[in-house]
């Protein structure tokens, strides 16, 4: 039973990989951004739980803006896919300029919240 | 110091405020001489201009822009809205429906075309409305329910997540920016639905996108069976850890008293005890809809027809919003805008139908062409069951009773604000015995008395709803207030009014109270006086002090002051401040002396003796007695 379900999930694995080898570059580059994000904010929980969440604000700014920055990458993402038939009127251009003012606004105001 | 106030800084809604004194600096930098009260007065109007115009896009985006037009249309003269848009009332709702419709507008702006702008748009919509109202709570919980029922539907799409989430993260954040609000959404109850659906959001896609890479059933399959129990199980653990660690605030008792209507009556009488906050009555839905009622089904009706990602968000809306409206009369606010562009859907949908069938029918009738073009028609609603050489004569009567319907409805609206809206709540006014008008000033005659004839540190005492206008108009300090948090000190005053005279005496000595005002409509016929009040006062009152008790006042579970009532309610001091010397009074032509007009009665107890207390002031149609409190009897 053991055996068979490491083996399902190494051959999920591998297939996972190939898979995800064919994704074009500016994708891949999305989704490192989006990793970095949530890794950042793993780090900053593991940390609040680790020391405590005295400066609430400037905890939940830290973790809000990198919760927030990967949502909006992969809104991003979603975005400028060209596999997506749902955006195929959105010009890239027009992604990339809404994605770049919700992160002004969001980064705006996480240093007013941040305290 | 009384009354005991809350901290207005940090527990107020500043949106309206910062909106008037925004709007006021804007004039005054444009150099238009306006005092601050004129612009106080004249904000909420302007926002219900602005309101309709909101209505009049969000129908467009919903059905089409004859919908919106008509949305626009109804709710700029509905009722329900124009009790809180007229002007000088200058209330947080006022700005609030705005603001809540602008949000719901943006939301599905968003939702249709996916675009991170309109919901970043949506997100100040919420911010706005945050800032403005209490209110925000709906948006909060609505929004989420409805990405839940699409996706349990299966009308799940890359356009929703993106305007969910996005709205979602930029909204909380903003809305944290309010000192009142602070870190409610990551903390209280009401805000972990929309959390949660957050987190069930990505999940969703998260594997959307594994089983888009992988195109295989299987392995899919075996994943998906490993990342659900991951998920649910982590999700699990969290939620009952903070719950538990009472990290997460459970519900309050105002959310509860939405979702069961009984909840409010036996926890917070407090809030129970508020006029806006019963249950509403048929007669208010139709005092405040009026045609749109009927008009709504038909509305939901067509929704479901046409059913879009736009339209189960309206329907959503209204449905919910219709829910909480029948449990708080106060809620008929939030239901209107739902129910001015469901109908207007209806009425819309209903009209395009029947106007095509005339129009293509005289072509027909003109041209004698064929019976294909005939049952093209026979498809739309209205005619389906009438054969053809009926069908345009029925379509043009069905027509001119739409148009009697609304303009029944116009005569109706301009009748409610006539009748219920445009006079200031501190002056009554009533229809005499003859049809003329005839006015009431007894509350500013008795607050003027105040001012005049009462040394200037005087206490008044009186129930909570007249205390701002005594401090305002009267110019005197009083024990509690419509601001006042302090429940025992509303309660202390609850068991001095419910309690026999001397009983009352003593609680007023040690509340250093001067003079006792109670309003009294038994002359005038005026209900929302204090005898009508006074179970209220009883239940905040026994809430706290448990020799208070309800069923003392009744008999058989019954409210009565006649000869029937309870001796306790005979003899208590609210009774006694009442009726004092209105045994003597006759009111009615053909009726006992002592006949209260506002219950219907005659009095049980003619005969009141005062001891501890003497009338100080009746105004002329008795509704504001006042009397002084008399000093301590000296001891030999």
């Amino acid at each position: 039973m053991v055996k068979t379900t490491s083996k399902d999930a190494q051959d999920l694995f591998r297939a996972l990989r190939s898979a995800y080898a064919a994704t074009p570059t500016n994708l891949k580059i999305i989704d490192l951004y989006i990793v970095f994000a949530i890794m950042t904010a793993v780090i900053q929980v593991v940390y609040v739980g680790i020391v405590g969440s005295f400066p609430f604000n400037s905890f939940l700014s830290g973790v809000l803006s990198c919760v927030g920055t990967a949502v909006l990458a992969v809104c991003l993402r979603i975005q400028v896919n060209k596999e997506n038939k749902e955006f195929k009127d959105l010009p890239p251009e027009r992604a990339f300029a809404d994605f770049v003012l919700c992160n002004v606004v969001l980064h705006l105001v996480i240093m007013n919240f941040i305290g | 110091m009384v009354p005991l106030g809350r901290i207005i800084g940090g527990t107020l809604y500043p949106g309206l405020m910062l909106t008037a004194a925004f709007i006021y600096w804007s004039l005054r930098f444009l150099r238009f001489a306006v005092h601050i009260r004129e612009v106080c007065v004249l904000t909420a109007p302007f926002f219900a201009s602005n309101t309709t115009i909101v209505a009049y896009f969000f129908g467009k985006e919903l059905w089409d822009s004859s919908a919106g037009l008509l949305a626009a249309a109804f709710i700029a003269i509905c009722p329900g809205y124009i009790s809180r848009s007229v002007a000088g009332s200058y209330d947080n709702e006022g700005v609030a429906i705005f603001a809540l419709l602008l949000t719901f507008y943006l939301f599905v702006k968003a939702v249709n075309t996916g675009s991170l702008a309109w919901a970043l748009a949506s997100a100040f919509g919420y911010f706005y409305m945050v800032s403005a109202w209490g209110g925000y709570v709906f948006i909060i919980n609505l929004i989420p329910l409805y990405v839940l029922v699409l996706l349990i539907t299966g009308r799940y799409s890359m356009r929703l997540y993106v305007a969910y989430n996005s709205m979602y993260v930029l909204g909380m954040l903003l809305a944290m920016q309010i000192q009142f609000v602070g870190f409610q959404h990551v903390q209280s109850g009401e805000h972990m639905a929309a959390m949660g659906v957050f987190f069930v959001l990505q999940v969703f896609y998260f594997l959307d996108w594994v089983k888009y890479l992988l195109g295989d059933a299987k392995l899919f399959q075996a994943f998906l069976k490993i990342t659900l129990t991951c998920t649910i199980v982590v999700g699990g653990l969290a939620f009952g850890v903070g719950m538990a660690s009472g990290y997460i605030s459970p519900w309050t008792g105002r959310f509860y008293s939405l979702l069961d209507p009984t909840y409010a009556k036996d926890h917070i009488p407090i809030i129970a005890s508020v006029s806006e906050h019963q249950p509403t009555a048929w007669s208010s839905f139709m005092f405040d809809f009026h045609i749109l009622l009927f008009l709504f089904p038909a509305g939901l009706y067509f929704c479901f027809k046409r059913l879009s990602d736009a339209t189960i968000f309206i329907v959503m809306y209204g449905l919910t919003s219709m829910y909480f409206a029948s449990v708080m009369v106060r809620l008929i606010l939030v239901a209107t805008p739902a129910v001015c562009l469901i109908s207007a859907i209806a009425v819309s949908a209903t009209i395009r139908n029947l106007t095509s069938l005339v129009r293509t029918k005289s072509k027909v009738v003109n041209t004698s062409s064929s019976k294909g073009a005939v049952s093209t028609k026979a498809s739309s609603k209205a005619s389906s069951d009438l054969s053809p050489p009926f069908g345009r004569n029925a379509a043009i009567a069905l027509l001119l009773g739409a148009f009697y319907l609304l303009s029944k409805y116009v005569i109706h609206c301009t009748w409610v604000t006539s009748e219920a809206y445009s006079s200031p709540s501190i002056v009554l006014a009533a229809r005499g015995a003859y049809g003329g008008r005839v006015i009431f000033d007894d509350y500013r005659e008795a607050y003027y008395w105040l001012r005049q004839n009462t040394p200037p540190d005087a206490k008044v005492m009186s129930w909570w709803d007249y205390g701002y206008q005594i401090t305002a108009m009267g110019n005197r300090t009083v024990i509690v207030d419509n601001n006042t948090w302090n429940n025992t000190h509303i309660a202390t005053v609850g068991r001095a009014m419910s309690s026999y005279e001397d009983e009352a005496y003593e609680i007023m000595r040690s509340l250093d109270v001067d003079y006792v005002l109670v309003v009294f409509g038994g002359v005038t016929g005026y209900s929302s006086d204090d005898i009508n009040k006074f179970l209220w006062m009883v239940r905040i009152g026994g809430g706290v002090f448990p020799v208070i008790k309800e069923p003392d006042y009744l008999v058989n579970g019954e409210y009565r002051v006649d000869k029937g009532a309870a001796p306790k309610m005979l003899n208590c001091l609210m009774y006694k401040l009442s009726y004092y010397r209105f045994g003597e009074l006759t009111t009615e032509y053909g009726r006992p002396p002592g006949y209260d007009r506002a219950r219907g009665v005659e009095i049980g107890n003619k005969d009141v003796k005062l001891e501890y207390l003497e009338e100080a002031y009746t105004t002329s149609n008795w509704i504001v007695r006042i009397y002084k409190v008399k000093p301590p009897s000296n001891r030999w």
